[in-house]
């Protein structure tokens, strides 16, 4: 692995060596960088959805490993994670316009006590990325806030996270809930949170577990998938 | 000093105690609840958390202040009684220590805030100082005896509170979450909390690793600190285990036998001030206890013999590869 460093002129670079020089730019965080590769591929004509998945969506998702590998860790995605916002501030409109697939709805908040909000505010700026949208609530939620959120929202998937082995409980505080009501199974839950793992997530009663924002990416469109065959299946 | 040096000196090792939280779980806590509101509001439940300390035989035991702070308590409403929880936290343990007449060294807790230090987060290095010093002061009135920075994963909240420590002119303990393969979730290595202590003037009583992920991961951390022979005390608080469900209620993985293990590996890995984080219960601390009283102290366990006798750690020390072979164009920030 070499790092080579040297003055690079990205509109000099033809397309297939600008996608992969903007993979390693989002992987640097550097948000200028990102911010002329999205434009100098919009001008070359690139749907913004192609933008999207194969320079943003691809890069985060070489980030999304490392990170998961423990080669990156906190500060260096949250830098990656600012700069693919750099760029999806330029694309949000004209995928709107361009009526790029839409994947599904998230609503998504740190549960009762806990302030974290790293792993919560990266797990929303990749789904947006990879085409979601996502409803955050912040810190802090009661059970009576995602109810809201359920009933004003209609979201397909909900996303719950914690970081304090005293407030992660509160997460089955919330399922419960939505057994109670009858809307458990309205909805997808994906919860998250450093002290969580796969069978704490099952006991709880969510539909998944996700150890970083990366599998949390991949799981909400597995359930979206699934979500969207049964419907088929029954219509 | 706070004496725990001479008694260190004394006996070679100190029992900690176990945890706060989930404890307090077992004693009605709900979820999402400020554990520290109780010093005020339940006060008998404290005092007998802490007197389950003292009865299983700690020889030092952390207060229920870590969200002691305003970031934190400032989500239950209570960010103008931070001073006064913190204090109470102490007072109590005082209390716990005269009703069981019984002697212990009081450790005032002081957690992360929870929020992102400048310049990846808005909270400035000055004002995490304050917060910490207030909870600091809340401390020292109520009567700790040191304090211990728990549970921090970044550099600069490290030194934020080992400042608020030095203004409120106490001696202290700090120890990091090495909870990430590893690492911290900031990405702060075991030798890089060694290498930032020996830079502090201010030195402190130990210093080591808490929390984590499981009894194995802690271990290694261990060993990665003790390998570079630092010359304070080295601390180790790990978790029980991981975090189960069990008829609804939250149950820890490691047992009272495995976290015995656990205490005498950590003791042989280097560690001279042992106890344990969340799960840990008075049981696992009494059998930790019999422990360390009835093995000699052995030499360093080697990564085997930690998988073998506590399970798979959740990471193998070593290089890592990159997801992206071949050439990488890196280039810096402008």
């Amino acid at each position: 692995m070499t790092d080579e460093e040297d003055d690079i002129i990205l509109s000099e670079l033809p397309d297939d060596e600008l996608v992969p020089q903007m993979h390693d730019d989002l992987y640097d965080g550097l948000n200028e960088e990102i911010v002329e590769g999205v434009n100098i591929l919009l001008e070359r004509g690139w749907m913004p959805y192609k933008i999207l998945t194969e320079a943003l969506v691809e890069g985060m998702r070489i980030v999304g490993i490392d990170f998961r590998d423990g080669i990156l860790f906190v500060p260096e995605v949250l830098l990656s994670a600012n700069a693919m916002k750099a760029g999806m501030k330029i694309l949000k409109p004209l995928l709107a316009e361009t009526g790029a697939p839409r994947m599904g709805k998230m609503v998504i908040g740190t549960v009762k006590g806990d302030i974290h909000d790293i792993g919560k505010n990266l797990v929303s700026m990749m789904l947006e990325g990879a085409g979601f949208e996502v409803i955050d609530l912040g810190i802090n939620n009661p059970v009576e806030n995602y109810l809201e959120a359920m009933d004003t929202e209609k979201p397909d998937l909900l996303g719950m996270s914690a970081l304090l082995t005293t407030t992660m409980p509160y997460m089955k505080v919330v399922i419960d809930r939505l057994k109670e009501l009858g809307l458990r199974d309205d909805i997808i839950v994906l919860v998250g949170g450093a002290p969580l793992n796969e069978e704490f997530g099952k006991a709880i009663g969510a539909d998944a577990y996700c150890r970083d924002a990366a599998v949390a990416v991949e799981t909400a469109k597995e359930f979206m998938a699934r979500k969207h065959n049964q419907m088929m299946a029954t219509a | 000093m706070s004496g725990i040096n001479e008694l260190l000196k004394e006996k070679g090792w100190l029992l900690a105690d176990g945890a706060t939280g989930t404890n307090l779980f077992n004693m009605g806590l709900t979820a999402g609840e400020a554990p520290e509101l109780w010093n005020r509001d339940q006060p008998e439940k404290i005092l007998a958390l802490y007197e389950s300390f003292l009865e299983a035989g700690v020889d030092v035991f952390l207060t229920n202040s870590f969200g002691c702070n305003r970031s934190r308590l400032s989500l239950h409403d209570s960010e103008d009684c931070c001073f006064e929880l913190a204090e109470m936290s102490a007072s109590l343990a005082k209390e716990a220590i005269a009703r069981q007449n019984c002697k212990a060294f009081v450790a005032g807790s002081i957690g992360p805030t929870g929020e992102i230090m400048e310049p990846l987060g808005t909270l400035t290095y000055a004002r995490a100082v304050e917060y910490f010093h207030e909870q600091a002061e809340g401390l020292k009135s109520g009567g700790a005896d040191v304090l211990w920075i728990e549970t921090i994963s970044a550099r600069e909240e490290f030194l934020a509170a080992q400042e608020a420590c030095q203004l409120a002119g106490m001696p202290w303990c700090g120890t990091m979450s090495f909870d990430t393969v590893g690492y911290t979730m900031m990405g702060f290595t075991p030798r890089n909390l060694v290498e930032l202590v020996s830079e502090i003037d201010d030195k402190p009583v130990g210093f080591g690793a808490n929390c984590g992920a499981g009894a194995s991961d802690l271990i290694l951390t261990l060993l990665a600190i003790s390998e570079l022979n630092p010359e304070l005390p080295i601390i180790a608080k790990g978790n029980a285990g991981i975090p189960q469900i069990k008829e609804g209620k939250i149950h820890y993985s490691g047992s009272p036998e495995i976290m015995a293990i656990y205490a005498e590996l950590a003791r042989n890995a280097g560690a001279r001030i042992i106890g344990g984080c969340c799960g840990t219960t008075p049981r696992h601390l009494e059998q930790m206890k019999i422990r360390l009283e009835s093995t000699p102290m052995g030499s360093k366990p080697s990564h085997e013999e930690v998988r073998e006798l506590l399970g798979e750690p959740s990471f193998t020390p070593g290089e890592k590869t990159r997801a992206k072979a071949g050439n990488r164009r890196r280039r810096q920030k402008k």
